[in-house]
Formats: C-alpha cells, sequence, structure tokens
C-alpha cells in the first residue's frame, strides 16, 4: 500500500534520514520505534509531503506522492495526527473536526462527525468548548478524531502516547486498535515500545536516521537486543 | 450647548475617521496573523484605489458606483498579485526579508505613481453626495454616515465569513498552525491569497471613504494613514480582528478629541504617543492574545 524506496532527508547540513526503505501493507498495523532523534518524525513529515527526500521515491497506492503537496497527499487517502496533536487550541471541538474534514462535502462531514461522536463521546460533550480547554488525553482523541474526518485508507500517528498517563495510554491504543479493525491501515511511531509492538504486525527499529532491524513485531518483542535496547530490561 | 455641539460633531468626526483607521487595521491583522508580515505595502493599496476613483470619475466620467466598485476590483486585485509575485516566493525565508521586500513593494507603488501621474494631489469631484442629517444645532454629514454604516457593514460580514465560512475557518486554522493545517488539506496559497483578498478589498472600500470626506488623492496619502492603521492594529493587539476594529475607532476617537480641545496639530503626535504607550505597557495590544511560541 505504501512504499517507502531509499528517502534521504536533510536539515541543512544534518543528515536526518539516512536511506530508509521500508513497506505497509493493506491492513496491517506497522510501527516505526526508536528513541528521540532517530528520525520517526522526519520520515512521517516526509511521507505527508511537508519535507522532501533528496533521493529515492514513496509510492502510496501505485502512486509517486513524494513530489504532491501536503493537501493533495491528504487527498489520496493518508492521513497525520502529528507528533505533540497539533489540534487548533483556539477553534472549537467542532471546528477542528470540521477541519479534518476540509476536503470533503458538508453532507459527509454531518455524518463524519457523528461518527466520530459516538467513538468519542467525550468530544461530543465539549462540542462547542474551544479545544484549548481540553486535557492531554482528550485533546489527542480531537486529534485522531479528526484526523478520521477525512476517512484515510492509511493514518499515520506520531507519538499518540506521548505525555499521558499510563491509564490514557492503553485508551488511546485500544482505539488504535478499533480503528485498524474496522479497516483503516495503520502506520505507528512510537517510543513507548512495548505498547507499539504488541498491537503491531511488523515493527522497524531506528537508531540515528538508520533501520537496524525490522521483523514481525512479536519476534522483535522477545529479541534480546530489542529488550535491553528499547523495553529497559 | 456650543461647546456640545462641538463635542458631538467632534465624535462623529471621531467615528468616521475611526472607520477608515479601522478598515485599513484589519487589512494589516489579517496579513500578519496568518503570514506574520507587517504589510507595509498595505497603505499604498488605498493610494492606488484611490487613484482608480479619480481616473474613473474625473476622467471617464463614470458613475460612481462603477468608480467605487472599480476601485474595490483593482484593489483587491493588487493585494492578492503582490502576495503571489513578491510574497510567496519568500514563505520559507526570514520574516526580516519579507518585511523589507513589503517596504520595497511601498517605495515602488509611491514612486511609481509619483512619476506616472505627478507628485501633486488629484482632486476627485464629489461623488458620494446625499442629504446631511440635522440633530439640534448639530450636523451630520452624508459621508459621515455612508462611512459609519459601511464599515459597520463590512465588519458583520467579515466576522460572519471568518468565523462561518468554510474559507474562514480556513483562514484561522492557518494562521493558528500551518503545518497542521496542511495536514488536513487546506491549501495554503488558496488561503493566503484569500486573506489578501479580502484585505485588499477592505482597503479599497476604505480608499473610498476616504475620499468621500477629504476629496483628494496623492501619491503618498498612504503611507500617513497607513501607518495610523497601523498604530490601530497594534492598539487592538495585531492579529486580533475585533481589536483592529476597536483600535481603529480608538484612534480616530483620539485625534477628534485632541482637535476638539484645540490642540490639532498634536493630532498625529497623540497617535504615535499611543504606539509608544501600548509597546511600553502592553504590548499585546487591547484584545491580543500574549505571544505564543510558534513552531
Ligand atoms: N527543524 C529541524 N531543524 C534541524 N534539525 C532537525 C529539525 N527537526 C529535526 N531535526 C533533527 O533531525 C533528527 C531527527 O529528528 P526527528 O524529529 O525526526 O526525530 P524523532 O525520531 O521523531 O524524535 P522524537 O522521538 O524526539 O520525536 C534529529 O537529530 C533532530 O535534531
Ligand atoms: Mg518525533
Amino acid at each position: 500500500m505504501l512504499k517507502v524506496d531509499n528517502i534521504n532527508v536533510y536539515y541543512g547540513n544534518i543528515h536526518a534520514v539516512k536511506g530508509i526503505t521500508f513497506e505497509v501493507r493493506q491492513g496491517e498495523i506497522v510501527t516505526l520505534i526508536g528513541a528521540n532523534g532517530a528520525g520517526k518524525s522526519t520520515i512521517l513529515n516526509t511521507i505527508s509531503g511537508q519535507l522532501r527526500s533528496k533521493t529515492g521515491s514513496i509510492r502510496f497506492l501505485d502512486e509517486t506522492i513524494s513530489t504532491l503537496q501536503p493537501h493533495k497527499v491528504l487527498a489520496r487517502g493518508l492521513s497525520q495526527v502529528p507528533e505533540g496533536r497539533r489540534v487548533f487550541l483556539q477553534m472549537t471541538v467542532e471546528e477542528n473536526l470540521e477541519m479534518g474534514g476540509y476536503t470533503r462535502s458538508a453532507a459527509e462531514n454531518a455524518a463524519s462527525i457523528s461518527d466520530v461522536y459516538s467513538r468519542f463521546p467525550r468530544l461530543a460533550e465539549r462540542r462547542r468548548q474551544v479545544a484549548g480547554t481540553l486535557s492531554g488525553g482528550e485533546q489527542q482523541m480531537l486529534a485522531m478524531g479528526r484526523a478520521l474526518m477525512a476517512k484515510p485508507r492509511l493514518m499515520m500517528l506520531d507519538e499518540p502516547s506521548m505525555g499521558l498517563a499510563p491509564l490514557l495510554v492503553e485508551q488511546i491504543f485500544d482505539i488504535v486498535k478499533e480503528l485498524h479493525a474496522a479497516g483503516t491501515t495503520i502506520l505507528l511511531v512510537e517510543q513507548n515500545a512495548q505498547m507499539a509492538l504488541s498491537i503491531a504486525d511488523r515493527a522497524y527499529v531506528l537508531e540515528t536516521g538508520r533501520i537496524v532491524m525490522e521483523g514481525e513485531a512479536a519476534a522483535l518483542l522477545e529479541d534480546d537486543k530489542v529488550r535491553s535496547a528499547y523495553l529497559g530490561e | 450647548m456650543a461647546f456640545l455641539s462641538t463635542l458631538f460633531s467632534q465624535v462623529i468626526n471621531g467615528l468616521q475617521s475611526g472607520s477608515i483607521y479601522a478598515l485599513v487595521a484589519l487589512g494589516y491583522s489579517m496579513v500578519y496573523g496568518i503570514i506574520m508580515l507587517l504589510n507595509f505595502a498595505h497603505g499604498d493599496i488605498i493610494m492606488v484605489g484611490a487613484y482608480v476613483v479619480w481616473m474613473s470619475t474625473a476622467n471617464f466620467g463614470f458613475h460612481p458606483i462603477v468608480s467605487i466598485l472599480l476601485a474595490v476590483v483593482v484593489s483587491t486585485t493588487l493585494g492578492v498579485v503582490i502576495e503571489k509575485v513578491a510574497y510567496a516566493p519568500l514563505r520559507s525565508s526570514p520574516r526580516l526579508s519579507l518585511l523589507i521586500t513589503a517596504i520595497g513593494i511601498s517605495f515602488l507603488l509611491e514612486n511609481g505613481f509619483q512619476l506616472i501621474f505627478g507628485a501633486g494631489a488629484k482632486v476627485v469631484p464629489d461623488f458620494l453626495t446625499g442629504p446631511s442629517v440635522h440633530l439640534g444645532s448639530a450636523t451630520i454629514s452624508f459621508s459621515a454616515i455612508v462611512t459609519i454604516v459601511v464599515t459597520v457593514l463590512m465588519m458583520a460580514g467579515l466576522t460572519f465569513l471568518v468565523q462561518k465560512t468554510k474559507l474562514g475557518k480556513a483562514m484561522r486554522a492557518v494562521s493558528e498552525d500551518m503545518g497542521a493545517a496542511q495536514l488536513m488539506g487546506i491549501n495554503l496559497n488558496t488561503t493566503i491569497s484569500f486573506t489578501f483578498a479580502m484585505g485588499s478589498a477592505l482597503a479599497g472600500v476604505a480608499s473610498v471613504l476616504y475620499l468621500s470626506s477629504y476629496g483628494q488623492a496623492s501619491p503618498t496619502m498612504g503611507s500617513m494613514l497607513g501607518l495610523k492603521a497601523f498604530v490601530a492594529a497594534v492598539l487592538g493587539g495585531i492579529g486580533s480582528l475585533p481589536g483592529a476594529m476597536l483600535g481603529g475607532f480608538v484612534i480616530g476617537m483620539a485625534e477628534a478629541l485632541v482637535s476638539a480641545a484645540g490642540l490639532s496639530v498634536w493630532k498625529d503626535g497623540v497617535v504615535f504617543a499611543i504606539l509608544i504607550i501600548v509597546l511600553l505597557v502592553k504590548p499585546t495590544g487591547l484584545m491580543g492574545k500574549p505571544m505564543t511560541e510558534k513552531v
């Protein structure tokens, strides 16, 4: 479904992503794990068209998307929940959702908004509140609901567990599983390797811009090197 | 009684010039909100609008309504073209390059018009004429009524547009977080063009309203008007639209009251004193949000 082939991404002189190749197949949950600064967000931002790779290509549903602007990438069915949620703090919950459905018609959005509200009843209660007044967990739900508004085929999540209490992390991961069960393919970026590996089908381990390990998530979860480096054992 | 009626006329004057400052201040604030640029060419858009009115009424003898529409259309187009040609290519450059470009465009317009039409003022024949209203011993001119009413309507329209329409919401989303807005599928180019179009259309309307009371156009008319409207935008809180509206009226009123006190030579001084006080006491302005770090 998504094929990333040999991408190299730079910030000025900083070579942040070094010849990365990986793929996500239809119906999978794939996770990219790695420490701070490994290049995870850079990879997602390149896929969504906010950054450009100097080499290689990115293909989605058999079409090249590596030259498209972000709004065109989204229109192909690939949406991203950015790191740090980035909800529009001065807009209401409902306006945030409307923005998520920006490329869709008002009628489609009305239906999607009620879908999101039934999935996240908390958001329904707070629909007229500005997003800045929501708690961190609620903002993460809003960020995910907002991304769902575009009815993505593939959803990329950048550290959805960041800054949340353990109970909320569980809840967010349950939601990811539900979305997946409902037919959305997932590319999940996480530092919480334990959680990510436990819900993923396959995983890639990143270190300073390179993939150093890849395989079945269940196998990586048992791997000694992974356990010592990422699971703190 | 004589004092009260003078005061009343000065309040009306204040509302009238305040209306014009407010319309222009809105353009500064919208553009700043979306691309963090102090668009110093904004005042000159008004100058161009005024020349369009002059040309079409004095030279071609068009009907006032036609001249007004032409002024608004030309100002709007000019604002959008300036953004596309001069600012859009600098979107990822340092803000300072953008600011210097805006100042350059302002010089270009002022000197260009001076070259073509000469430095002297062009007198625009009265084109907005109608009955004035008498209240006791005070008179409210037709142009004051039109200016205030049109401004209030424009503000209501703009507020509706920004709060309720799809493009208006996109504009707010882009001003808050450009990167996240793009991830929603919002087209940045369209949204930024739309913002410049709105701001410049208001400048076009302001040019017409300005002419209805001052009656002449000159190549440098935009710079003082623009500067005072800029002070209004800063006073209200740059980036805040209600702030720009309030700031415009406060500046207009301050000028009028200074004149009413017989100190009209101090008019400009008072405006800039207000700027200095705001910058010292409350740099975020009356209705501005505290600066949040943009990522
Ligand atoms: N805007 C930027 N300018 C310069 N360097 C950057 C920029 N953004 C990221 N980098 C650098 O690129 C490298 C990869 O960063 P990236 O944000 O992709 O890491 P990450 O894996 O997402 O980390 P984290 O888990 O902390 O979010 C880091 O060395 C980082 O310092
Ligand atoms: Mg990151």
